[in-house]
């Protein structure tokens, strides 16, 4: 599976995102599991909220960084979250 | 005492609130202490609360509603709120006896995140038969009605020789009943399985070939449906990283307010295991000679001691050592090192025996009569 620049894409309502303060990082929270988080995995997941596709994340992510170039890292990063289920496109 | 090495304790991440032993059920593989009946006190709603808030505050995330039957316990709703309210991501495990739709609606509002639902066999008079109750019909709905309200659905079925066969059967039912989760968990032999192993171990072509079968649906619904698959251990070669390693991720609260490292805890002599009416979690955690016992690897015995996998498996599981070779100090006989290993052939061996035997003893199931005798 690969993420359709198309469609916008969702958080999965079967899974939760969250901050953890004693761990000081995000994580996914799932039956039996916990994914730690890295920053910027974070962020993008974040913006995964049904109503950004693909290059309104990476417009939001580069001005929030105030960078540029970010898009394949974003591609790869997506596929692998939708791969594991934490985020959807209907 | 052992466990001296108290350098980089980590925080728990993993709570058990055993709230209750009481159960509907009778399943003669239960994990429960077979004395459980000994045990009939149960800590207060607030006593729970505060357990919830302190281990919270100490970076547990993950949290299992267990048992016995938690449903059993009339403030389980509220303990699921103020578990939501700490940031939890809760779990309810369940027989799904006594779960109406109702009180599926009720825990979701109350920020319960998921159910885990037995189910004992994919047949109903087996199913009955091993729960000691009618329920088969009743389970299936309730998987369905947790599936309905919006909860990730985690299926479990616990595997032995009277089941084994129906693998197949059993992933069929998982697949139509629509399971996001399906945890098929062999048998691990503590507790009432223990009393009950000559009857319950399969031999290793069932394990084989049953294992062959899962493998295949898994690949089969994979991205539809998630397979925790539990290792037979007793068929293995080395065993298996217990709780992540002795109080570093795993506590366990028993109804009565004992802590435990991990649930089978109890069975071990001298652990003094304090109970939560007179300690902090905190203390607990960091302090506590239980949880301090089989920290790190100070404690090891040979071949343990100077095993380069020894960081990776921690030696296997304390328990399984003591009620095997009567000392928790030695390697997991599970261990092709172990100069214990016979014991798991001796196991193996006499299972199969009592398979082909023609008049094999009947299972003791998991009930007050028969905890008292223990």
């Amino acid at each position: 599976m690969t993420i359709n620049p198309e469609l916008p894409i969702n958080f999965s309502r079967m899974h939760r995102l969250q901050w953890e303060e004693a761990q000081q990082k995000d994580v996914i929270l799932y039956p039996e599991g916990m994914v730690e988080l890295n920053q910027s995995s974070a962020e993008i997941l974040k913006l995964c909220d049904g109503t950004r596709n693909l290059d309104q994340i990476v417009v939001d992510l580069e001005e929030k960084f105030a960078t540029s170039g970010l898009k394949n890292d974003i591609i790869s990063f997506l596929d692998v979250a939708l791969n594991n289920g934490w985020i959807q496109q209907d | 005492m052992a466990g001296s090495n108290k350098t980089n304790i980590t925080p728990p991440r993993w709570l058990l609130a055993e709230l209750t032993y009481k159960c509907p059920l009778q399943c003669p593989y239960c994990s429960n202490p077979l004395d459980y009946a000994k045990h009939s006190d149960e800590i207060s709603t607030d006593d729970w609360k505060r357990v919830l808030s302190e281990a919270r505050k100490m970076g547990a995330v993950q949290l299992g509603f267990s048992g016995g039957e938690p449903l059993t316990r009339p403030d389980l709703p509220e303990l699921a709120r103020y578990a939501r309210e700490l940031g939890y991501y809760s779990n309810l495990i369940t027989s799904g006896y006594g779960l109406t739709e109702e009180k599926i609606i009720q825990l979701k509002e109350a920020g319960l995140d998921h159910i885990q639902v037995s189910i004992q066999a994919s047949t109903q008079e087996l199913n009955d038969h091993l729960a000691g109750t009618e329920s088969f019909a009743h389970k299936k709905e309730v998987a369905r009605l947790v599936k309905k309200h919006g909860y990730p659905m985690v299926l479990c079925v616990v595997i032995h020789r009277e089941n084994i066969h129906q693998m197949p059967e059993i992933l069929a039912m998982a697949e139509e009943l629509g399971a996001d989760y399906l945890e098929l968990a062999n048998t691990q032999y503590y507790g009432w399985a223990h009393v009950n192993r000559d009857l319950l171990l399969p031999t290793i072509e069932q394990f084989k070939q049953a294992e062959d079968i899962a493998q295949a649906f898994k690949e089969k619904v994979a991205g539809k449906m998630k397979i925790y698959y539990v290792v037979p251990d007793f068929y293995e070669d080395r065993p298996k990283a217990c709780m992540n390693g002795w109080g570093t991720t795993f506590l366990t609260i028993a109804p009565d307010g004992v802590a435990l490292p991990c649930h089978s805890a109890r069975e071990l002599p001298g652990l003094d295991c304090p109970n939560v009416n007179d300690h902090s979690i905190s203390d607990i955690w960091l302090k506590s000679r239980a949880f301090n016992f089989f920290r790190g690897n100070e404690w090891m015995q040979e071949p343990c001691k100077s095993c380069d996998e020894k960081d990776q498996d921690f030696g296997g599981c304390r328990c399984q050592a003591y009620i095997l070779t009567g000392d928790m100090y030695k390697t997991d006989p599970v261990c092709g090192k172990s100069p214990d290993k016979q014991v798991i052939q001796d196991a193996i061996d006499s299972a199969r025996k009592s398979a082909l035997s023609a008049d094999e003893k009947p299972l003791i199931f998991r009930n007050s009569k028969n905890s008292r005798a223990y």
